[in-house]
């Protein structure tokens, strides 16, 4: 079998869906571990960001990374053209819609095209907000060892507009975290009868911690916890 | 159980033919009995039609027994109507309310055009059967029945996926129209047999190829196949069965 027609396939579609899902999962532990460390604040004031600023430093600089940036988009655009591909595809296999709609399923794995296209566009925010004054402090002004990652976040989240973008945002990715876990486990046949509901539970578990903690930032930041 | 007689307002999808555009037609129907089948009471409603001078409503049924997979009415939005693992021709009047009004209307997939009313074409799901559904075996003398050796638990899963009677209920429900759960019942029953291990590989790629051809959608695990399948197959056999399309993508050389 050619790996074209492979590729073209439901199934071959929806593996390129669950192998960069599982990979943008790994980039999200990996994200909201270092976020984690602004919680040092809270209990130690003294640290004045020092902690976080050293892992975001890292993060910024290191040219593992920097390679790791550019996989990470990669993988972030195909997971997203092929969405957008397979939602429009699916679409067309019903031209004419039923006057009641099907329910018998949860509404947020029902609208994962949805939910991606929000992540997609609070992503654009995202990056404009604390990606890109990283980069113009690296390659511009080349003065990213002074650069403050603390003191920027710190300043952003006193805008509530910002915070409740960043909290819609966070829940787009909950929900979609909620099925996308599970499905991608799915999508490669890695449940069976026994570990199905291990599975399922792992994913509703993986997503409220890792949204809980995405959301913690802008709402103990705005409520003057992180200064 | 109380018996009632119930008046109900049906609001029925007609359409000509597979060319013609449909429409929904309400009917007023009087003295429906509790105990009566949903078909039975279409039947009751056919009869006022023709007595009337009017077309009868078109539907598939055939054994009434909820075996054979022929009847196939999406009914207030839900394949098979609101009781769970039943099909339409086992769902009964008392199910239903004095006064309620029911929205009956056919599946509803690219694959399974409209030929008329409430029938719909699945040729689609023979056409995947004729794919690789199947173990080629020689004719002749059978063999004697335990000459294959086969474990229980084997036996009891493949018999589980076997339930299904492709009726079509997974792919009016999927919101991508997906034949996903009936293509790996097949599958799924067939890995688990001795017998199906010849053609294994090849079953799985050919099967779900045609699948592709003709026209439904792709899994997105939404779960709403085997929340209103009549035979409750589970949809861990798309797991199974994306685990043998993939297995065999990568082993099975095809021209």
């Amino acid at each position: 079998m050619s790996n074209g027609n492979f590729f073209t396939s439901s199934v071959g579609r929806k593996s390129i869906m669950g192998a960069t899902g599982f990979f943008l999962i790994s980039f999200l532990v990996v994200h909201v571990a270092i976020n984690s460390l602004i919680f040092i604040n809270i209990f130690n004031p003294s640290d004045k960001g020092h902690t976080f600023n050293v892992a975001a430093n890292f993060m910024a600089t290191n040219w593992v990374i920097h390679i790791m940036e550019v996989v990470l988009v990669l993988g972030l655009l195909a997971h997203a053209a092929t969405g957008i591909r397979i939602t429009i595809l699916n679409k067309q296999k019903r031209p004419v819609k039923y006057a009641i709609a099907p329910t018998s399923s949860t509404w947020y794995s029902r609208s994962m095209g949805l939910l991606g296209t929000l992540i997609l566009l609070f992503l654009v925010v995202h990056l404009r907000d604390f990606w890109y004054p990283t980069k113009v402090a690296e390659f511009v002004n080349h003065d990213i060892d002074q650069f403050n990652t603390y003191q920027v976040i710190v300043a952003a989240f006193q805008n509530p507009i910002r915070v409740v973008i960043y909290l819609v945002g966070v829940a787009s990715l909950f929900y979609h975290l909620m099925h996308g876990f599970q499905a991608a486990f799915r999508t490669f046949g890695l449940v069976n009868k026994k570990y199905f509901s291990t599975i399922q539970c792992a994913g509703k578990y993986f997503a409220i911690i890792v949204c809980t903690l995405f959301a913690l930032m802008p709402i103990l930041t705005f409520i003057g916890l992180i200064k | 159980m109380e018996h009632k007689n119930l008046s109900l307002t049906l609001k029925v999808w007609r359409q000509k033919n597979s060319k013609a555009q449909g429409g929904f037609e309400t009917y007023k129907i009087d003295g429906i009995s509790t105990e009566m089948s949903f078909l039975e009471m279409f039947d009751v409603l056919n009869e006022k039609l023709i007595n009337e001078g009017k077309e009868p409503v078109a539907f598939d049924h055939d054994c009434r027994e909820g075996i054979c997979g022929m009847c196939s009415m999406y009914i207030n939005g839900r394949p098979h109507g609101p009781w769970h693992g039943t099909t339409t021709c086992q769902l009964h009047m008392r199910a239903f309310n004095n006064g309620d009004t029911i929205v009956v209307e056919p599946w509803r997939a690219k694959a399974f055009p409209v030929i008329r009313d409430l029938v719909v074409d699945r040729s689609a799901f023979d056409r995947i059967i004729e794919a690789g559904g199947y173990v080629s075996v020689n004719t002749g003398t059978p063999q004697d029945a335990n000459a294959i050796p086969i474990p229980k638990q084997k036996a009891d899963a493949a018999f589980d996926s076997a339930a299904c009677i492709g009726c079509g209920a997974c792919v009016a429900a999927c919101k991508n129209s997906s034949a996903m759960l009936f293509v790996s019942a097949k599958v799924a029953q067939l890995a688990n047999l001795p017998q199906g291990q010849p053609e294994r590989a090849t079953r799985a790629l050919n099967m779900l190829d045609q699948m592709d051809k003709e026209g439904f959608g792709s899994c997105t695990h939404t779960g709403a196949c085997e929340a209103v399948c009549p035979k409750e197959i589970s949809v861990l056999n798309i797991a199974k069965l994306n685990n043998e399309y993939l297995g065999a993508s990568l082993t099975v050389a095809r021209d």
